[in-house]
Order: C-alpha cells, then structure tokens, then sequence
C-alpha cells in the first residue's frame, strides 16, 4: 500500500515515522565529516518532498520544478549579496513568496493542460528561467554564479560553521517542518482531493470538484516549499551556480523522487539519499563514469520495483504478514 | 408543473456527422425513465450535455425552468444533477468509503480544507457509510476499488453519485458488463432508491428496463423517434423495426 490517505486513515504518526528523524539525529553526532553532505541531502530531501505533492499525489508530471528552486536560490542570493538582506528566516521567507508568486502564474498556465503538453511547457518555463539567469550577469552573476553571500548568524545566535554544523541543523529542522506540512496537507480533505484527481480526474468533475482551482493550490504550496529547499542551498553555500535551474536538477529530482517512490511521503527521504550518496560514492571510485552506476540503479528499480525502493520494502512486508 | 429537467431543441455535431437533432426531452420529479436505442444513437453524448461535459452545438439545458447550458459539470453537479459512468470511473487505488466520501465532502463545502486530517470530519463519514449500507456495500467499505469484483463496482458507482444528493439521476448502462444473474441486484439497488429522484437510465438489458422504467424514449440517430410507457413502447411497430427486431434478428 501506498501511504494511506483519505477519510479512512488514521493520521497520527507512527513510530516508524520517527526513523529518519532519529537517524538524521545520530548522523550528527556519529558521523560529523559528512555534515556538509548531509546538509546538501537534507535540501533535497525538501525539494522532493515538494515535488511528490504535486506528481505523486496530485498526479502533476513536472519536468520544470527546478523553476521554483532556482528561483528560491537566487531571490535568497541576490537579496543577501545586492540588498544587505541577511536575516537567514526573512530569506527563506521571501524566497518561498517569490517562488509562490511564479507557481501561481505559471501553474493557471499549465494546470489547464494535460499530458505532453503540460510536460512540455514546465520543461519550456524551466529552460526560460535558466536562461533569464544566465543572462541577467549584472544581478545574478550569470555563468560565474553568484558569490559574496553573507548570511546573519540564525537568531542571531547560531552562526554558519565551517564544518557545516549549523547548516545541518538548520536544514534539518526547516525539512522537518516541511515535512509536517506537506504530512498535514495529504491527511486532510484537501490531499483527498489530491489523490482523487490523480486516480481519476474525469470522476473528479462528476462529482462536482473544482479540479482546476485545487490543483492550481497545490501547485502554489509546492513551488513554495521548492523555493525554501532552493534559499536553504544557497545560505548553506554561501553561492549560487546557474546548476539549480534548467532541465537537469529538474530531471534529477525526478529520477530520485522515482528511484524512492512516489506518492508515498518516505520516498522523497529514501531517494536523495541513496542518489546522492551512491553520486558521492561512486564519482570518488569512478570520477568518469559515475552515470553510469546511477543509470544503472535507476532501470533496475524502474524494471524490477515499479513503486520505487519503498515499493520494495511494502511488497516484502506484505509477503511477511501473509502466513505462506 | 415544470419538469426537474428539460431539454429544448438540443444539437451536437461533430463536423458533418450529427449526434443529436433537435431533442426535446422532459424529465419530471421523482420520474423513472429510460433513454433506449441502438448503438451509436446518441444516448451518451445526451447524457454528457446534459451534466455539461459536452456543450451543445445549440439549443437548451433547463434545471428547474433554469437554464443551464452554459454551466460547468461542477456547477450542474452543485445544483443537482448527478451522473453514473458506462465504463466504470473511479478512484481505483482508494478505499470504497473514500470513493463515496470524496462527492460528500465536496457537498458540505469541506473538501478544500487543508489543514485538519480527513477522519475527523465524522459527517462525511457518516454519509458515505450510510450510503454504503443502503447498497450492501457496507462489509467492503475498508478494501480497495480496484479489488471488488465488478458488479459490486458497478454498485459504487450508483453510490458516488448518490452521495452527490442530486435532484436528478443520470444511469449511464449501470448494468453495462454485468452477468445477467447479477444484474438483478442491481435492478434491486435501483428500487431501493429515494423515491423523490427522477431517474434518466440509459440501459441495453431490455428486462431491466421494462421492469424499471415508467416512461421510455427511444433515441435513433440523434433524434426521438418516439416516446411512451414501456407498454406503448413494446407494441410500438416503428420500435420493433429499428431496435427490438434488430435485436431479435442479432
């Protein structure tokens, strides 16, 4: 089963939930060498999350949600280093407003379209704000990227480390509440809705749904938590490169949110994980090839686990509970 | 006494080909009737105009002396009219009660809320359970769609859209693929239902709907060729030729 939603699920966390937060915890302590990684895994982390709202529950096929992170990253960047505006949560803030605003205008574009043509036009608004970015060198840096970003110490206390102990933390517990966001949201009546236009959106109508509107809403609070996720990488950075918008990080979100499972919730946690850590490992042994292992992860997953590493782990559980 | 729902000289071409001329239909409370014909006589593409999931080329919707025609599906659903699907459409991968609970909590004006879990929203329930009981649904509210042998499916369809409390009923084939020993139970889940609906059914199983309907209007290439109780339909020569007799011969 799929993480249940709906009028029937009972919406209280399980302990099993608390996992990856437990896990998150440990790896700060046991593990402080790979903080800035982790950090990196945790925004991530947060912009799949922000995707599976849209394609694995509402059913959105997106290849342009690098958009919306982009579009967090540079408004973070450029605010910070152009506008002295330094204050971490005030950055994230006006990212996740700046990042809405685009959803919106561009989601009651694509949102009355549906299959290749939506696909197509996210692609076409992800490429449009790559190139806007490139060539708006004065304001973004262009092909150099965006450097001299100065963020204030987070309430004025915690300040950014070199050994990324900070970003850690302050990655984990913005993802955390992007998590109990996005868990709120599929719980409730509103994610019901979200699910059923995704198993079938011609019923949706028949009974009376403005499916337009709801998803056009969803679309909205997605592109914020994207915009977040992309403000988190640059505060952790300290730098923007024109890598956060265009096809590819949109195109790679996809295959980790996939090689995770989407439509579940964990699959957003499971698949950055294992794609940036297989990424980290494998571009050490094989600086050349390292593709080539990801691709191979993926079409094993994609061939043999439709429903993605979670897919896996449910069909082992079933076969357990089942007595042979 | 002004019909729940009428139809004034409605049309629907699709470039040369015509699908429906002038139909003037009439459909009064609490009525049961059947919209009959041979394949390709239109019958669906009447009922999709009439929930605005087509528009008509011309003519009129009227609901309640209102009119209708430029109306969205959300719209006419909001103001009564409620529609089953030939092919089954539902929420294959969602639980039974969540199929019916999904058209209720968009009745009561709670469906976009975002914030509370869905379960506590106990009158959505409720509802949705009730519905169930009243089809015999009851002991398979838990299980998925996808995994109810298809007669009952055919049964949640008829409860989806009676969670929609419509005015007005539209049945596209409710028995469409069902054994003919099963379709009894449908026939017996029509019955049961609240008498003040008026009930349009499309159907092919000519058993049912002569045990079923009050009044029945034979459609043939896009227009009425005739309308009458079953009785007037049955001894109908014009009938027999184009539609009963091609059956008997088929």
């Amino acid at each position: 089963m799929m993480q249940a939603v709906g009028y029937g699920a009972d919406p209280r966390i399980r302990w099993t939930e608390w996992l990856p937060w437990l896990a998150a915890v440990a790896v700060f302590f046991l593990l402080p060498e790979y903080l800035s990684l982790g950090a990196r895994i945790l925004v991530f982390i947060l912009f799949a999350l922000s995707l599976d709202l849209v394609l694995g529950y509402a059913g959105v096929i997106t290849l342009g949600h690098s958009a919306f992170f982009g579009l967090g990253a540079y408004v973070a960047g450029i605010l910070a280093a152009k506008f002295g505006i330094t204050d971490p949560l005030l950055l994230l803030a006006a990212a996740a407003l700046a990042a809405g605003v685009l959803g919106i205008a561009t989601g009651a574009v694509i949102l009355r379209t549906h299959g290749l043509t939506q696909l197509m036009l996210t692609l076409a608004i992800a490429a449009v704000c790559l190139e806007i970015a490139n060539k708006a060198t004065p304001i973004t840096g262009g092909a150099d990227g965006l450097s001299g970003i100065k963020i204030d110490p987070i309430f004025g206390a915690f300040r950014f480390d070199m050994f990324g102990r900070t970003a850690y933390v302050y990655c984990l517990i913005t993802l955390f509440c992007g998590w109990w966001l996005v868990r709120r949201i599929i719980y409730s009546p509103f994610g019901a809705t979200l699910t059923g236009i995704r198993e079938n959106e011609v019923r949706m109508h028949a009974i009376g749904v403005p499916v337009y509107r709801r998803l056009v809403i969803a679309y909205t609070v997605s592109a914020m938590i994207a915009g977040v996720a992309g403000a988190l990488l640059t505060q952790t950075n300290q730098f923007v490169g024109l890598n956060v918008l265009g096809f590819e990080p949109s195109g790679e979100l996809l295959v980790m949110l996939v090689l995770g499972g989407a439509g579940r919730l964990y699959g957003a946690f499971v698949g950055p994980l294992v794609y940036m850590i297989a990424q980290d490992q494998l571009a050490k042994q094989f600086p050349e090839y390292w593709y080539l292992g990801i691709g191979l992860i993926l079409v094993l997953v994609v061939m043999f686990a439709r429903g993605g590493i979670l897919g896996i782990t449910d069909g082992l559980i079933a076969r357990f509970r089942r007595p042979a | 006494m002004t019909p729940v729902l009428e139809t004034r000289g409605l049309c629907k071409s699709f470039g040369a080909l015509t699908v429906a001329d002038d139909i003037h239909f009439r459909l009064d409370a609490g009525a049961r009737h059947a919209l009959i014909g041979p394949n390709g006589a239109g019958k669906t593409t009447f009922v999709n105009m009439l929930t605005g999931r087509l528009a008509p080329s011309s003519g009129q919707v009227l609901l309640g002396g209102e009119d209708i025609t430029r109306l969205g599906q959300a719209a006419r659903v909001k103001r009564g009219i409620g529609r089953t699907f030939q092919i089954n459409t539902l929420f294959r991968n969602m639980s039974v009660l969540d199929n019916v609970a999904l058209g209720v909590a968009e009745r009561h004006g709670t469906a976009g809320r975002f914030w509370r879990p869905a379960r506590v929203y106990e009158r959505v329930r409720k509802e949705a359970h009730d519905l169930l009981v009243m089809l015999g649904l009851e002991d398979d509210a838990g299980g998925r769609v996808g995994d109810l042998p298809y007669g009952k499916q055919r049964l949640v369809e008829i409860a989806i859209a009676l969670g929609l409390q419509p005015r007005v009923l539209l049945l596209d084939e409710p028995a469409a693929g069902v054994p003919s020993l099963e379709s009894g139970r449908i026939l017996q889940a029509l019955n049961r239902l609240p008498a003040d609906i008026a009930i349009l059914i499309i159907e092919h199983d000519m058993d049912l709907v002569f045990r079923f309907a009050w009044r029945i209007t034979v459609l043939v290439e896009g227009e009425v060729l005739v309308e009458g109780t079953p009785e007037e339909i049955a001894s109908d020569r014009r009938v027999q030729q184009v539609y009963l007799g091609e059956q008997r011969n088929g």
